[in-house]
């Protein structure tokens, strides 16, 4: 039941798509360029939603990562004993790589982005909790004694001193942390977990969209990464003021 | 005992996974070929391993050199951390897929791009060891008549062992996690159990995250062993 005209108008789309395929007026996604600016122009869009995905996923690590690793070092500061296995044990979460972890975690927790900010989560504890252990422990131990001297009870000497001088160390340990959880974030596609790596994942072949997937990855890392130095240094004004 | 502390679902699949490591399993997708079996799983585990150990070499031969150099002269402090941080970023998943797409598939070109993730820390550990040398220490070596070339073998690598070793390591783990996802490029590694699930079903995706765990922790140990071997035995005491 097909009339001729559309017989007629099919045939004139194919001849359509044979010359333009011939006369090299081909999309830009279809040939081998390095990037394609219109094609970026259009679909950047495409993006948004992946992009928010994975600061989110990076957030949420990041931050459920700090709180274990800050309790556990502040319980290590004061039971020392407890250092040499919290950190060989931290060391093991932090050697195995995340991909392995989110499908060992697969049979307990599912697929999904719980799963991945576990993992994520558990890559981080390393590196926040042995600067701030270090970060302690280089806290002059004249200044503490001054700080007793004063009459303030420990639990005083630990906020109001130690932890303010440890400040540098720990936002260091935080922006590292930070900084690299954005990319390794990239890996939470394979558990499911969404993110920047959708996109990369979708579209492997074409290097426009590997471009600005991962361009907006090492971008939201040197942003957070960046914010975080200016938190520090808020918070710490007696540096500026001993730097100028 | 294992059975008590686990949920059950839990140790069947920890069970599924052990006995596809040891036994070729039928597999619905590849039309009567078994698939995992400890054969596969050498092969794949030789395979990753050889890729970690080249993309490691090519790291330590290009940042090596300059990390040492820079630090002996105290000069490129920017360059050498800037470099160290900017590696950190570099996103893995999209690493590989770019480089792939960039200069093509196979085992050497994946070396490469592994290589982009080993040079960082390995040029900034070794930069911050040797500068971070206490000056007094070196000028008393050339006091003794050392050249500059003895200076850094003798004195200055020997005090910056744990810098180094710092980023020898990070720079493995790096590289050994990012050769999992080597499939993607071609290059079929312990990740092919994990990222081809279709393939190899739930017991073959845990057992591949089980032994590439296993893989990263022996090297971690190795590496931590060897430094142990490296360090001079007058730096042991006051260490511990």
């Amino acid at each position: 039941m097909t009339s001729p005209a559309l017989l007629a108008a099919v045939g004139e789309v194919g001849k359509g798509f044979i010359q333009e395929r011939s006369s090299e007026t081909l999309p830009c996604q279809a040939t081998d360029k390095l990037f394609c600016f219109d094609w970026a122009k259009e679909n950047i869009g495409r993006y948004e939603t992946p992009s928010v995905q994975h600061v989110e996923l990076v957030l949420i690590s990041v931050l459920l990562g700090f709180a274990i690793a800050f309790a556990l070092a502040l319980l290590a500061h004061r039971h020392r004993w407890l250092q040499p296995p919290l950190l060989a044990g931290t060391g093991v979460l932090y050697t195995i790589p995340s991909l392995a972890f989110f499908f060992l975690l697969l049979p307990i927790t599912g697929r999904g982005r719980d799963t991945a900010i576990i993992a994520l989560s558990a890559y981080t504890l390393q590196i926040i909790y042995r600067n701030t252990i270090v970060g302690l422990a280089n806290v002059p131990s004249s200044v503490k004694d001054a700080a007793r001297g004063m009459g303030l009870t420990e639990r005083q000497i630990l906020w109001k001193v130690e932890l303010p001088l440890a400040a540098p160390e720990i936002f260091a340990g935080l922006q590292i942390a930070t900084v690299s959880t954005v990319a390794i974030a990239t890996l939470a596609v394979f558990a499911g977990g969404g993110g920047l790596g959708t996109p990369i994942k979708a579209g492997i072949d074409f290097k426009t969209n590997i471009i600005i997937a991962g361009g907006i990855a090492i971008l939201l890392a040197a942003a957070l990464g960046m914010l975080l130095f200016g938190i520090q240094r808020l918070l710490t004004p007696w540096r500026r003021a001993a730097a100028a | 005992m294992i059975g008590v502390l686990l949920p059950h679902p839990v140790l069947a699949s920890v069970e599924g996974a052990i006995e596809f490591i040891f036994t070729p399993q039928s597999s619905n997708v590849t039309g009567g070929k078994t698939v995992g079996g400890l054969d596969q799983v050498i092969e794949l585990t030789l395979t990753q391993l050889e890729l970690t150990v080249l993309a490691l070499a090519l790291s330590l031969i290009v940042a090596l050199p300059i990390g040492l150099y820079l630090g002996h002269r105290g000069t490129g402090e920017l360059l050498a951390i800037s470099i160290g941080n900017l590696g950190r970023a570099i996103p893995e998943l999209a690493l590989i897929a770019f480089m792939a797409a960039l200069i093509g598939v196979g085992i050497l070109n994946l070396t490469i791009a592994l290589a982009v993730l080993g040079v960082p820390p390995i040029l900034a550990n070794a930069f911050v060891g040797i500068h971070q040398v206490d000056r007094a220490t070196v000028d008393a070596a050339r006091g003794i008549g050392m050249t500059e070339l003895e200076i850094l073998r003798k004195v200055e690598i020997p005090l910056a062992i744990p810098t180094l070793f710092a980023g020898i390591r990070g720079a493995t783990i790096a590289i050994v996690a990012t050769a999992t996802i080597a499939p993607l490029a071609g290059v079929l590694t312990l990740g092919d159990f994990i990222i081809n699930g279709n393939v190899y079903g739930d017991d073959g995706v845990l057992a591949g995250a089980i032994v590439v765990a296993l893989l990263a922790l022996v090297l971690e140990f190795s590496l931590a062993g060897l430094q142990r071997l490296l360090t001079a035995r007058g730096l042991k005491v006051s260490s511990a």
